[in-house]
């Protein structure tokens, strides 16, 4: 297992960089510039040369390739130009934020997902099954900005039961030790904090977790038919075994195995879901600032960004592949 | 966890997520009575900013959102009359200036401290001059210093300011190598608004960090802004909130609001809707489209005096808009007065040249090209350009004070275009990052639309920023035009008035565009919000307001 984990940590190097040589080319491939962003309608073609050679735009590609994949390498992501912080600095405040929602949009989708694949494959052609098929249909073609607009409109705007946007209402006052707010709450006793930050995560958790929440529910369907059907199923229990057993033993841990790969590769859609999901709740996560980085043509934030996600993605999925082997014996043996 | 609980989870959250949604219904009818202070009013006003302030040192910005929350915390030597753009005295009483526009000699307000308990005297004067002066390497980048360097030509060595001398306490005298007419009026810019000289020193404001990709802020510009304003600051959240609070030092009053929040909400209909529910007090730059249900939903609409302008520019590069009878037959083929009806904000005024009736210098005596589509097909016969084929450059992604919906202003021009035969070829651009590269770093651009909000009451600011000289957006090399602006600007105080006048006659007659509309900017705040202070050049400090 230690070796699959190594094996997988060293296949990143060269992930990492090649991905590094492809966002440096994409993002110097845009048209246009950060200068003119920067400037605006004070745009002379004077500034824009004095900003360029002073951020060292006006050097040649390689030279510029060369001292960014050096300053990465001291773990140096460069500084957003917008914000003017570290890029870095930036993730990690707020990266708890974008966590805290994916968190509650996989609560959300696992459990909901799970019991409703479960129970449309045990009642297939019911009522129960036809819902489920239909609830994933929709969840699944609904586009998730659309979802996020609607349920804020109604649910925020109309009925007012949520807060519009935001982590936390701007008049509460509370202390961050660890910027994951809903935590942070619990861990000083700010019970109101702690509340008021729960209550700012439903909306989008919801929106962002409705996707996922479809195709959970429809692979726990698909693989939960098929392994009740399976020979050793009916062979358990026509040896008489007790049914409860035969549900969460036999049935539900073997069909657990692809419904946790589809899980993990869920997050990954959850991190690109939370651009749009956070930037209509403008919930300030890594999402809503990868899209104004967007807006603003701040290169080392659309950089530095993808990069952290993309480790972030390779590293749920090796845990995803390590948790396969606590679930599945034979996998375990194989490794 | 054995799989078999996997099976029982299903049910908690369930019943968590039912709760949480009954449970909010509380949350949200709390929500009114949030803010209230120790008299039971209310005394927190959230107001819904587009984006976070830049930094919160003013002297290293030139964006609303960070000179917004710098006016609460910062006082100038120059403030703003209320309401107008003209500049009056605020932290220094009166000003003398010399004959020869070289020597100001300001005499401060008295017994006034800095949040820090610092003395705000002359010597904090000259410390202020002689750090924007004394800028060097990352500090003195464009992109950071562009007010000092604008109003007073650079740093160091190419600066006009030659020197301050604090003669006493009260008396500052600052000295230029250059005259700057326009000085006073610029002192009113928050970028140029007197700071602690002790906080700028303990916190490192001058010390910007960074690599040549992008300078960084500094700890003074992050966590520690000090002013003498009616406000002091408490708390950055980064991506989410500014919060401020009153300084009960103040020596003026401060009505209702004894805590602000800028709570960033970077789309517009999301600023709509946190308004709306209740979650914020107020917001700026309302969509035109959403004036009228706010107004019949009950909120309070303030329109701020026009101070911007809206025009067609007319690249002279591109043939034949090097033609005068050309530009003109355009001028008269626009209807202005039916594009702002259609395209602009009720309340909009159109133009008759590049500056807003409020500015001096305005002239009521500058050519006027009436809205007539036969003497601009006559026009068009006489220059010989009857099939005339001309490319319209456009922004789109964009909405700018003086231009909320680029698109639709595009096409009521071009449809008046096509009415008088000229075809016209639309090239759209998205604003970030082509569109004013094209516009103002290329030649290959025709007609394009573009505008400019003033800093301050400064004619300079507005026809000097477009035609102080050959520019690639204009494409024209007119000793008259460059010369009227600049004998104007350098002129005595007494007879600026009239050669600014002259300047814009010179302009209008020139017609190296067509000045459209200043359109109105619309801010709307929540119907308990009262006497929220309206200004053109949104010189809008809380202290005045007041809660139902």
């Amino acid at each position: 297992m230690l070796r699959l984990v190594g094996q997988r940590l060293l296949l990143l190097i060269p992930l990492l960089l090649g991905l590094s040589v492809l966002l440096f080319a994409w993002v110097r491939a845009l048209p246009g510039g950060p200068v003119t962003a920067m400037l605006g309608e004070r745009y002379t073609p004077e500034a824009a040369a004095a900003i360029e050679a002073e951020m060292g735009l006006d050097q040649p590609l390689i030279v510029q390739y060369g001292k960014y994949l050096l300053r990465l390498l001291q773990g140096d992501f460069g500084t957003s130009l917008r914000s003017g912080r570290p890029v870095l600095e930036e993730f990690i405040n707020r990266f708890p934020a974008t966590i805290e929602l994916t968190v509650v949009a996989l609560i959300f989708a696992i459990g909901i997902g799970i019991p409703l694949g479960y129970l449309a494959a045990r009642r297939a052609g019911t009522v129960v099954d036809h819902t489920a098929v239909v609830v994933s249909l929709i969840g699944v073609t609904v586009p998730v900005f659309f979802l996020a607009f609607i349920l804020k409109y109604f649910f925020a705007v109309e009925l007012g039961w949520f807060p519009t946007s935001g982590r936390m209402s701007p008049t509460m006052e509370a202390t961050h030790p660890t910027n994951f707010y809903v935590l942070d709450g619990i861990l000083t006793a700010e019970w109101d904090a702690a509340w008021d930050a729960l209550v700012h995560l439903i909306l989008p958790g919801v929106a962002l977790g409705t996707i996922p929440l479809a195709i959970i529910a429809r692979m726990t369907r698909a693989a939960v038919s098929e392994v009740q059907n399976a020979d050793y199923v009916r062979t358990a229990r026509a040896k008489g075994i007790k049914p409860a057993r035969l549900r969460t033993e036999h049935i539900l841990r073997n069909a657990m195995l692809p419904v946790l790969t589809t899980i993990g590769l869920q997050v990954g859609l959850l991190l690109s879901g939370a651009v749009l999901t956070e930037t209509v709740f403008a919930f300030s996560g890594i999402g809503s600032f990868l899209a104004e980085a967007v807006f603003n043509a701040d290169y080392p934030v659309l950089q530095g960004f993808v990069l952290l996600i993309a480790v972030t993605y390779a590293l749920v999925n090796l845990l995803v592949d390590v948790s396969y082997g606590l679930i599945d014996p034979r996998l375990r043996r194989q490794q | 966890m054995r799989l078999g609980s996997l099976r029982r989870l299903g049910a908690p959250v369930a019943l968590a997520a039912a709760g949480a949604v009954a449970l909010s219904g509380c949350v949200a009818s709390e929500r009114g009575d949030e803010g209230s202070g120790g008299d039971g009013g209310k005394d927190t006003f959230v107001f819904g900013a587009s984006a976070e302030p830049a930094t919160l040192d003013p002297a290293f910005a030139s964006d609303g959102e960070s000179f917004r929350v710098a006016r609460q915390i910062f006082e100038g030597l120059v403030g703003v009359a209320p309401g107008t753009a003209d500049p009056e005295p605020l932290l220094a009483e009166s000003w003398d200036i010399s004959e020869d526009g070289l020597e100001y000699t300001f005499q401060l307000v008295e017994g006034v401290t800095f949040h820090d308990g610092t003395d705000f005297d002359a010597e904090a004067v000259c410390a202020n001059f002689d750090r924007w002066h004394g800028w060097t390497g990352l500090a003195s980048h464009e992109n950071l210093s562009y007010y000092y360097k604008a109003v007073f030509g650079g740093t160091g060595d190419d600066s006009k300011y030659d020197s301050c001398e604090a003669t006493d306490a009260a008396t500052a005298v600052v000295t230029l190598n250059t005259p700057v007419p326009e000085m006073i009026a610029a002192l009113s810019l928050p970028a140029l608004s007197m700071q602690s000289p002790t906080a700028l020193e303990e916190f490192g404001a001058d010390d910007v960090q960074g690599t040549e990709d992008a300078p960084q802020l500094t700890e003074y510009g992050k966590e520690h802004p000090v002013g003498t304003g009616p406000y002091k600051f408490v708390e950055w959240k980064s991506g989410e909130s500014v919060t401020l609070e009153a300084n009960e030092d103040y020596r003026d009053e401060i009505a209702d609001v004894k805590r602000i929040i800028f709570t960033t909400i970077a789309d517009g209909t999301a600023r709509r809707q946190a308004l709306e529910a209740g979650d914020i007090d107020g917001y700026d730059l309302v969509a035109p489209a959403d004036v009228d249900a706010l107004d019949e939903a009950g909120f309070t609409l303030h329109n701020r005096p026009a101070f911007n302008i809206l025009y067609l520019g007319m690249n002279q590069n591109a043939e034949p808009l090097d033609d005068p009878l050309v530009r003109q037959a355009i001028a008269h083929a626009v209807d202005k007065e039916g594009l702002a009806e259609a395209t602009l904000p009720e309340g909009t005024e159109v133009a008759t040249q590049f500056i807003p009736s409020t500015v001096m210098g305005y002239s009521e005596d500058v050519a006027t090209y009436d809205y007539d589509p036969e003497t601009a097909m006559d026009l068009l016969a006489e220059a010989g350009a009857e099939d005339l084929e001309i490319e319209f450059n456009y922004p789109t992604e964009v909405s700018r004070p003086y231009m909320p919906d680029p698109a639709a202003i595009f096409e009521a021009i071009s449809a008046d275009l096509e009415e008088v035969g000229i075809t016209v070829t639309a090239t759209a651009e998205p604003w970030s990052p082509t569109y004013i590269d094209t516009i103002q770093g290329s030649e290959k651009h025709g007609l394009h639309l573009l505008g400019w909000t003033g800093d301050y009451n400064d004619t300079y600011n507005f026809i000097g920023t477009f035609f102080g000289t050959e520019s690639l957006e204009w494409g024209f090399d007119d000793a008259e035009v460059f010369e009227a602006i600049d004998d104007a600007r350098n002129a005595p105080v007494e007879e600026q008035e009239a050669a600014y006048q002259h300047a814009n006659e010179v302009l209008m007659d020139f017609l190296p565009g067509l000045p459209i509309a200043s359109p109105v900017p619309t801010l709307v705040v929540a119907p308990d919000v009262i006497d929220y202070p309206i200004s053109p050049v949104q010189d809008e400090v809380y202290h005045s307001i007041t809660f139902e």
